[in-house]
Parts: structure tokens; sequence; C-alpha cells
């Protein structure tokens, strides 16, 4: 339904177009359930129907665009209305040295997953919580329904992309800032896994009833948890950027330069095809199954929107405008989940880090905090949870001379982000094993 | 057209509703820019839709649809019904204790000089002239300046007679300079679009946008040649630009009543407050006055009444660095048990409102700019953020400038680059030792507080004069 409202609106577009004129038609949509939890109960819930698309004019270098929400059966009007005003912008506007349009006229159709009625699974969920007596404190989102992503063309190009989904993020709170987070999802509902979900987070929350134990700052010996270094290379992932490197301001250029380097245990890369964002972008140029980033160590990759493409004479490879890794994938190493603690000896178990900006983003300097569940580890054995502590290290250094190991498993973690609307990235990345991680607060 | 959508809204009414509102959002906005030279290419968006909120027994549900035919509106009212249905028996707490405002009434941010009367040939130059300020310089590698407006027309309605149109005109004037020489790279901007405030194109005018990229060169390039910021614990005396954030993450956050009542633990957080604080915790020193004030003219978050339709009106919220008052709305008032202001809102018609802080601000004191620097025997002016980072219950924190100048014997003495400074909230504002008067009181205000599930943007304001504060941690770059 939402792909058929995509072409029906693209062709209002282009019976609107006059001699010399092309057009583009990017689609962003969603129907959602959501549910804030807080105290194992509900606290806000209810549901969001919203699509938008956004109408790029071109007269030849010339162009210019509007986004309007649709509403209904006045929406080809609408749209054909917008491509009229819209051509009478384009005499104020010069032409564009920078802007690339795809014109091959490609034809992308991927559908996949069937979301579960919302307040049925959250329902479920709640119960599945309350299992066993006790209702917990349990906080957090349930988000579940259909995503659709689409472009059309005045050159023939139509690609489409649709979810169904579900995810559930959650902590199980011990007390104050104490508590275990967990993240599921997927593409049907599978509650089993959320079962299983809060019966490991039950399970790892009775270590958090231990005293708490306060360190000094300095530097020590650290688990990151997949989730803490999903955090990292959250930062990290929006530096891999042409323009970001050509203009001084990419963070990881040490790298780049080879004035520093990550450890050759680390390979990552952009992939689209291992993970749920649509294989265009939003100005509909396709992505690449994979952009390999990093290869044992060695910086090898750049992601090229098409602004920065047309910029730095480059081939596009499918980057958004901001040129941000949308399904990062870091890859695993050898470090068993067993071997875990005994190899990290004595040190810290970080479940989770929060907060990260830089502190001398030239050096690639980042501070943050440790959250929810770190703990003290002796002799390969959990001692006590932490107080939460600020770090300040560099994210090359953590994974490179820092970085002993990686875990032999990747997690994907789906974005849970929904600032506007539901966002489609993801990462896989393993947990890491870090030497001389820097405590400062 | 709004009366149209609430003539089939109130058609649409079930007789058997309790409770039931309509708040339809209307966003337009536009984006002009130019980045090294080039005009970005023209966009500008129209956003119009509306949430129904529904109460009925202990249960409240929410339905956001953007279609406001009759059919549309009936099939959203249903939804929240049924959602307020099927969770009232898990709700967190009961909702036929809340009895929500009916207010009624009109209200629109003052604008000198609307967006709208000036041709967008003209708004053009404006950029193209900014953009000219800039001389060419080989050390300059990455720039923009840009002129954004949004305006807003809210429109309340609810079952019980309620019915309130707001109107917020909002102007972003914007630059930022990167430059680059000898392995150095700095960034001057205006730190998180610092700048935006409600108004008309007067915002420009009055924040002197034509000069301000050349402005910002000046600085950028003394801080090519800076040494980088000392390491110690010293003086930090800070400017209003950076008060923004300071007051935003460790004074506005942890006074938000949800995040004390858990609502935010699994994302944006939870609090050091704790509700039995109110009345009696000294948050600051005896310097420290800090209101919320929707009535401040400019500034970005002003409004009449709150998105549950509140009255807003001045408050204290720290009195002589007493703690008097937080940040929640009805809801969490009457959750919490104790005072609060009409701070509940949404980032748009999409999104269910939340404990927001509005305009948040620090009352001036009675000291000159010269009269706090001459009381600093080594200490850091700094200004302009560039990097922010506290605990979940914000407490730790670390935050960094991007321009910082030395004080030394009571004189400002040379510029460092890098400046950062941490500390705990509990302990920082309680080390402030001077604040600056009128003279040093500033407007600021930025679109980009990030905070609940589903995840919301909100406009925050954020008035400040210089303020000192005595034994922080400062740092450089290479500390």
């Amino acid at each position: 339904m939402m792909q058929q409202r995509l072409h029906d609106l693209a062709q209002a577009a282009f019976d609107a177009l006059q001699p010399g004129e092309d057009a583009t038609v990017s689609f962003a949509g969603e129907r959602t359930d959501f549910a804030r939890l807080n105290a194992g109960r509900v606290r806000q819930a209810g549901s969001v129907d919203q699509s938008d698309v956004t109408v790029r004019l071109l007269q030849g270098r010339r162009h210019a665009s509007r986004t309007l929400t649709l509403a209904g059966e006045g929406d080809p009007g609408r749209v054909a209305a917008a491509v009229a005003e819209l051509r009478q912008l384009l005499p104020l506007v010069p032409e564009d040295p920078h802007l690339s349009v795809h014109t091959e006229p490609v034809q992308q159709t991927s559908v996949l997953g069937t979301e579960p009625d919302g307040a049925e699974a959250v329902t479920a969920v709640l119960d599945m919580a309350a299992a066993g007596g006790e209702r917990p404190d349990l906080v957090g989102i349930w988000g579940s329904g259909r995503i659709g992503r689409g472009f059309a063309s005045s050159w023939g190009q139509r690609s489409w992309f649709e979810r169904g989904t579900w995810s559930l993020d959650f902590c199980l709170v011990h007390a104050g800032d104490k508590a275990v987070k967990r993240t599921v999802s997927g593409l049907e509902w599978a509650p089993e896994r959320v079962g299983q979900a809060l019966s490991t987070a039950r399970q790892e929350l009775v270590a958090l009833g231990r005293p708490v134990k306060t360190i000094a700052p300095g530097e020590y010996r650290a688990w990151l948890a997949p989730a803490a270094v999903d955090e990292l290379w959250s930062l990290l992932r929006r530096e891999f950027g042409e323009r970001g490197r050509r203009t001084q301001t990419a963070s990881i250029l040490p790298a780049v330069e080879g004035t520093q380097r990550f450890s050759p245990l680390v390979s990552a890369r952009e992939s689209v095809a291992t993970g749920v964002a649509p294989g265009f972008s939003g100005d509909g140029w396709p992505r690449p199954d994979a952009v390999e980033l990093v290869r044992a160590g060695a910086v090898v990759g750049s992601l090229v929107s098409s602004r920065s493409a047309k910029e730095y004479d480059l081939p596009c490879n499918g980057a958004g405008a901001w040129e941000s890794a949308e399904a990062l994938e870091l890859d695993p190493g050898t470090l068993a989940e067993a071997d875990v603690l005994p190899t990290l000896g004595t040190g810290l178990r970080v479940s989770d880090l929060w907060y990260l900006n830089y502190s001398d983003r030239q050096k690639c300097r980042v501070t943050g905090m440790t959250r929810f569940a770190t703990f003290w580890v002796e002799d390969g054995e959990i001692v006590a949870p932490l107080q939460v502590m600020r770090f300040d290290d560099s994210a090359i250094r953590l994974f490179g001379d820092g970085l002993v190991a990686l875990g032999a498993e990747a997690e994907l973690g789906m974005s849970t982000s929904t600032y506007f609307r539901r966002d489609t990235g993801s990462t896989r990345v393993p947990g890491a094993l870090v030497d001389g991680f820097r405590f400062t607060l | 057209m709004t009366d149209a959508v609430v003539r089939r809204f109130r058609d649409a009414l079930p007789a058997d509703l309790d409770f039931c509102s309509l708040r339809l959002v209307s966003t337009r906005s536009e984006s002009l820019s130019i980045r090294k030279g080039v005009l970005q290419p023209l966009h500008d968006s129209e956003d119009l839709g509306a949430m129904v909120t529904v109460r009925q027994g202990r249960g409240l549900g929410y339905a956001a649809t953007a279609d406001l035919s009759a059919a549309g509106l009936a099939a959203a009212i249903a939804r929240a019904r049924a959602w307020a249905e099927r969770t009232a028996a898990h709700a967190v707490f009961d909702h036929e204790r809340i009895v929500m405002p009916e207010p009624t009434g009109s209200w629109q941010s003052p604008v000198v000089k609307p967006w709208d009367d000036e041709p967008l040939a003209d708004k053009l130059a404006r950029v193209r002239a900014a953009a000219a300020s800039l001389p060419d310089d080989p050390r300059l590698v990455e720039w923009e300046v840009a002129l954004d407006r949004t305006r807003v027309e809210t429109r309340l309605v609810t079952s019980g007679g309620g019915d309130v149109t707001q109107v917020f005109d909002m102007v972003s004037p914007d630059a930022t300079v990167v430059v680059h020489a000898d392995g150095r790279t700095q960034t001057r901007s205006l730190g998180l679009r610092g700048h935006s405030r409600q108004g008309g194109l007067e915002v420009a005018d009055d924040v002197g946008f034509t000069g301000m990229p050349a402005r910002l060169l000046d600085s950028a390039l003394s801080l090519l040649s800076a040494p980088d910021c000392p390491s110690g614990r010293m003086d930090l005396l800070l400017a209003p630009d950076q008060m923004m954030l300071q007051i935003h993450e460790s004074i506005g956050h942890p006074l938000e009543l949800d995040r004390i009542l858990g609502d935010e633990r699994n994302y944006a957080g939870t609090s050091f407050v704790t509700l039995d604080m109110f009345g009696s915790y000294r948050y600051g020193s005896e310097l420290l006055d800090v209101t919320f004030d929707p009535g401040v003219p400019g500034e970005l978050a002003g409004y009449a009444w709150d998105d549950d339709g509140t009255p807003a009106e001045r408050q204290m919220l720290i009195r002589a660095g007493i703690l008097e008052r937080g940040l929640g709305g009805v809801v969490s008032q009457a959750r919490a048990g104790v005072p609060g202001v009409a701070c509940t809102r949404a980032a748009s018609w999409n999104r269910p409102p939340i404990d927001r802080m509005a305009n948040l601000n620090v009352e001036p004191g009675d000291s000159t700019l010269d009269e706090l620097v001459s009381r600093v025997e080594r200490g850091v002016l700094m200004r302009t953020n560039t990097s922010w980072s506290i605990d979940d219950s914000r407490n730790k924190f670390q935050f960094g400038c991007e321009w910082g100048q030395l004080i030394e014997d009571g004189e400002l003495k040379e510029v460092v680059r890098n400046p950062n400074y941490r500390g705990i909230s509990a302990t920082f504002w309680r080390n402030l030792s001077g604040v600056g008067d009128r003279s040093t009181f500033e407007v600021w205000g930025t679109p980009y507080c990030g905070k609940g599930e589903p995840n919301q943007l909100a406009r925050v304001g954020h008035a400040s004069p210089m303020c000192l504060f005595s034994d922080v941690d400062v740092f450089g770059g290479a500390a």
C-alpha cells in the first residue's frame, strides 16, 4: 500500500513536468505502535501513522525540493502544485556544481517482515516480565510496525524498501542507575526471544545486588561487551566520510594518514547486504553490498555521498548526505564468551557506554561514561558492581595498541533510534578486550 | 483550515469518552545556506498532522495521524481509545486522578520583520553577503553559513471545550568555519545553532549575521597559533554561550520530574535529584537564582500554554541556591507530589508530550565582566560549546569549548585552544563564586535537545550572564 502510494505520487509529479524538466520523488513512511514502559507498567502507549514525500524538480543543474507530509486523497494534487511552485524558485537558483543525479532506470524492491499487533505484544511482554509473581522494575520502549522507504525518478528508477519489524529496548533496574539493559528485535515476532532476554537479564541482575565498589581514576584492563563497542563505533562510524577527510575534520584522520593505526585485528565495513538499511540512498543512489573501510588495521575506504562524488571527482557509493555508516560491521575475533572473564583476569567488565563525545577530536580522543552494569572482576570472577566512571581515551588507541582481543561472536544491533521516525540503521560488532582503558573521574 | 478539522473532530467524538484532545501541529521550514561558495540545494517543507489523546478510565492512549478527514480523525480517536482501554490495567498510574486543563485563548511570537514579507531573492542576498565577508585564505578549509526559518502553528482542542492557538516564528542564523595549518585544525561556530530565536528576520540583524563568518574566522585563526589550554585546578569563567550548555545539562535535565520518576531510565537517564530534595536542597551557592521563564522576548522556547494546555508562568526553580521546584507538567506533578511548571511539550504532532525544560535561565547578578576577571588569580575564560558528556544521573560531566583565554592576576591574557573542564553537578554549582550583571546577560537557545522514547527533539532557550566558578578541574587537548 505504501509502495503504491509512492508510485501514484511520483506519477503525479512526473505528469506535471514541462519539457526540459526532470523530477525525483523520495518517500519515507511508517505505521508504528509504541509503548513506553516504567516500573513494569505502561507509561504512554499509542500509534503513529506518518508518511512524507520529497519532490525535487530539476532543470539541468538547477534544482529545488519540497517535503510534504501525506494526508490522503488530495496528495497527488499537492505534489503537482509543489512542482509548479518549485518551478517559480528555479530562476533564483544558480547551477549547482555538486549536483549528481542517479539516472539509471533501476528497479529494486525488497519487502520483508511481519509485525505483530502492538497492544497484544505489549501485554504479552508485561506478562512475561511479571511471570513468577513479582512485577519487575522494567523500563523501556516497545516499537513495532511497518517502515517504508522509496525512490522514483523521471528517468524510470523505482526503488522500494519495506520492513515489518518489532523491537523491545529495555532495562531491568536493580536500584538507582544499576540496571541490566537488553535490546531484542526482529522481522518476525518471536516472544520466546523476549522471554530469553528477560531471563538472562534477571540472572545478571543478581550480581548488581552486591555492595558497590568505587575505583580510583587510572588505567584498567577492560572487557567491553558488544553494546559498549557499538557505542564507540556509533561515534566512529560518522568519521569515514570523504568530506570529513578532505576538510580535515574527521576524527580518524591520524589513522587515515598513518600516524596512528588500528590493530591488525580490526576490519570493518559498511555492509548493507547484512544489515537492515535500504539498498539505496535517500537521493536514489544504489548501495553496494559492502564498502570496505578498515582492512587489518589500515583505513582503506571512505563513504562517498552523491555531492562529495561530484565535488571530489570520485564514484558515489550510496552514502547519505552525512556520509555516516548505516550498517557498520566489525569483524569478530577469536575470544569465546566462556573465555572472556578468565582472559580479562582482573579489571572491568563494561556492559554499556554512554554519552560519548570528543575531548580532542583531532586526536580522536573520546570521553564518555560507563552505564548500567559495569563490574569489577578479579582473577576471572565478578566481584562487585562499580560506580559509574568517566573515561577519556583515544578511540584509535583502544582499537589499536590497546586492543588485546575481539570476541568470537558479533551481535546484530538494529537501531532503536526514533528521532522523527524509526531508523533503519544497524551495527554488527563483537565485544573487545582492551588494555589501559583510561578513567578520569 | 483548522476550523474545519476541529469541527470534524468534535463531530467524531463519541459521547462516552472521559476525555479526548486534538493537538494540531503545522510546521513550515526553509533552509538557505552556502557552503564553500556553493549555494546548497534549496529545500522547504510543509508538515501538518494531529495527535489524538484519549483518557478512558485509568488508561491513556495516543494516536497520531496526518489524515485529517472525518474518517481519518474518527479512526485516530478509535485507535487512541483502544490503547487507553487495553493498557488501563497496566497503567503506571491512575490517569483518572489527573484533571486535564481546558484552556482557551491564543498567543503568537513577537515578530518585527516577518520572514514571508521579504522576497526569497533578498533573503538569499543576506546569506550571500554573510558568505562574502569571508576573505580568501588558504587556511580556511571548510565553511558554511545558513539562515533557516521555522513556523509552527499549534491548536489544542479538548472535549471539554478547551481551544488554544499558538504561533511560533523562529529564525536561526548560523555559521561555521574550519581552519587548518601545520597539522592543526580549529573550528569556530555558534555551538548547536545557539543564535536560534523566536522572531523574524530581525534576529539575523540583531546577531550581526552579515559579519558573523568573518568574526568567527578571526577567532579560529587566533586559535591555530595558540598554545594548548593548561591543566590543573583553577577558576573558570564561562560565557553565556557555554552557560547555555552548563545550565541545560546539569540543572535542566536533573530537575525533570519524569526523569526523577524513572520514565527515562532506559534512554536519557535518571537524576541525582530526588523528590525529597525540593524545598531544602542546596543546589548551588547563594549567588544562584534559576528561573523557568517562558516570557523572555525572543528566547527560543517561549509560549503561553504547554502542550497539555497548562498556562505557562515564570517560576523560580532555584532561589539563592536552594532547590524549590522541578521541571514537570500537570501529570508529573500529580505523580510526584511536588511543585512543577507548565513544561509538557511534544516535538511535533507525531509524539506525545513529555516534561521539557523550555526557557531555563540563570538570573543576572551584580558583577561587571571586569570585576569578575579582576577576582581571578589563575583561570580560564571559555566560550562556545564543542563537546558535552554527562552521566545518566546528570552528575559527572565533562564539557569542551571551542575558545579559551587565560586569566592571570586579574587580567585577560593569551588565547588557548582545546579548553575542557570536568566536574560533578552536585558540587560544581556550589562553587559559583561570581555572577555577571545584566551587561553580561545574553539569550541563547538550541533546537537540539534530545530525550524521550519514542525519541523527541525539543527547542530550548537558555539565557545567562557570565558566571565564575572556583576550583574547577581544567585541561587541554594534550592532557
